[in-house]
């Protein structure tokens, strides 16, 4: 019942996708500072969300 | 007065005994919806179908030698090719405010902590004998998001579509009970107790509007099987960011979201027939999905302990536990029991932040197990 062999195939999976999901997490977060530095909130649009 | 009884008569209890058993299936999801408020909206349509589909010679279900039954045609018409949850991916993306999120960045670390479940249980469920596709498609319950379980596990073609969408909404409905459990096991009162100041940052429009522009194109450049299911969110999101297409925002995140969960949970009961349901595999998946809800939040709260070594201002490690999809509740059970622990903790806008980038997460896992493994 137990499959080793398919769990070693699948600890690749589990290492990538982790790794993954924090590259594409951290791009994300890059962008959004960018996105921050470069448009930043004008006063008006301070005044409107007050 | 024979040919009344006569579709009574032809049927074998012999060998049909088992749709009685989906009857009260049915019948448990119509109550968990009815009298405990779980997932009303998906659990009420799925039981009564459930009913539904398991009467004998069911005309709501392809019979042999009849027409196609009309809960098939929709299901071939909105699940097989997973148009069902991407439309209902619109109505989310227009719910979700990501302003928390964007005046926050460092939040979605937490979103991606909290993934490890999902990755963990398909490790898990290759060990215990299942396919791959299988495998993959059980651990996306760990999303905690039901329309990326959908599709990821029609994607794959599974042979457990109905069991791995029942554990999916079952154990969202069941956050606020799984959760506390796990991150009072994973923290000390100490821990429970860290206060995080909120120092709101105010966030301008235009970055609201490029932010789903933006994710769209870097998910389908990382993850191209992915760009659908971020597309989709992401383009809710813009139109209710916008601000030209407030009425089209609001027909998305109310008539649409509601036709299109309608629909689902009665379509999805076509694979609740007994043939296809009552076998021991149920059960697995069911525990399966419990432990990927376990590691998630175990995931997520470890992975801000990890970081409380190195930060001077600490986290506290509850916020890491909304890193998971599950949205809003995930983020309410996190702020209710930083309140338990000390009246003056607010951790609401923290662990909504953390709450949203979990639902961007979710998906961009769902990418990535499209890609990574392979059919």
């Amino acid at each position: 019942m137990f499959n080793v062999d398919a769990l070693l195939d699948s600890l690749p999976i589990m290492g990538l996708g982790m790794l993954g999901i924090f590259i594409v997490i951290g791009i994300i977060m890059g962008i959004i500072w960018i996105l921050s530095k470069v448009f930043p909130v004008k006063q008006n649009e301070t005044k409107e969300s007050k | 007065m024979a040919q009344l009884f006569s579709n009574l008569l032809q049927i074998d209890w012999s060998t049909q005994w088992p749709m009685v058993i989906m009857w009260i299936i049915g019948g448990v999801l119509i109550y968990l919806a009815v009298k405990k408020n779980m997932e009303p909206t998906l659990l009420l349509p799925m039981g009564f179908g459930a009913i539904l589909v398991n009467l004998p010679f069911s005309g709501a279900v392809t019979q042999v030698g009849a027409e196609e039954g009309p809960i098939d045609v929709l299901f071939n018409a909105g699940i097989a090719n997973e148009l069902f949850p991407l439309l209902l991916f619109i109505g989310i993306g227009a719910m979700i405010d990501f302003g928390p999120l964007l005046s926050n960045p460092k939040m979605m670390l937490f979103g991606a902590a909290a993934q490890f479940g999902i990755f963990f249980t398909l490790s898990l469920a290759s060990f215990l004998g299942f396919e791959l596709k299988d495998a993959a498609s059980i651990a996306i319950i760990g999303a905690a998001d039901g329309p990326t379980s959908i599709f990821v596990s029609q994607f794959f073609k599974s042979n457990y579509v109905g069991p791995i969408i029942i554990a999916a909404y079952s154990y969202m409905a069941l956050v606020p009970i799984i959760q506390p459990a796990v991150i009072k096991l994973c923290t000390t009162k100490k821990e429970r107790m860290i206060r995080m100041p909120y120092r709101p940052k105010s966030v301008s429009k235009t970055t609201k509007i490029l932010f789903p522009i933006i994710i769209t194109v870097v998910a389908g450049i990382f993850a191209p099987k992915s760009v659908a299911l971020v597309g989709f969110l992401m383009f809710g999101n813009l139109i209710r960011e916008c601000g030209v297409l407030n009425s089209l925002s609001e027909s998305a995140q109310h008539e649409l979201a509601n036709l299109v969960t309608l629909l689902l949970g009665l379509t999805v009961s076509t694979k609740m027939q007994w043939q296809y349901f009552l076998r021991w595999e149920t059960l697995m998946i069911m525990g399966l999905g419990l432990i990927a809800f376990i590691f998630d939040t175990a995931g997520g709260v470890i992975f801000a302990k990890v970081l409380n070594i190195f930060l001077k201002e600490k986290i506290n490690p509850m916020v890491g536990a909304a890193g998971i999809s599950a949205f809003p509740m995930s983020s309410r059970v996190v702020h209710k029991m930083g309140l338990a622990e000390d009246p003056q903790n607010f951790l609401l806008m923290h662990a909504a932040a953390a709450n949203v980038s979990g639902q961007i997460a979710s998906v961009v896992a769902g990418g990535l197990i499209l890609t990574l493994v392979e059919i």
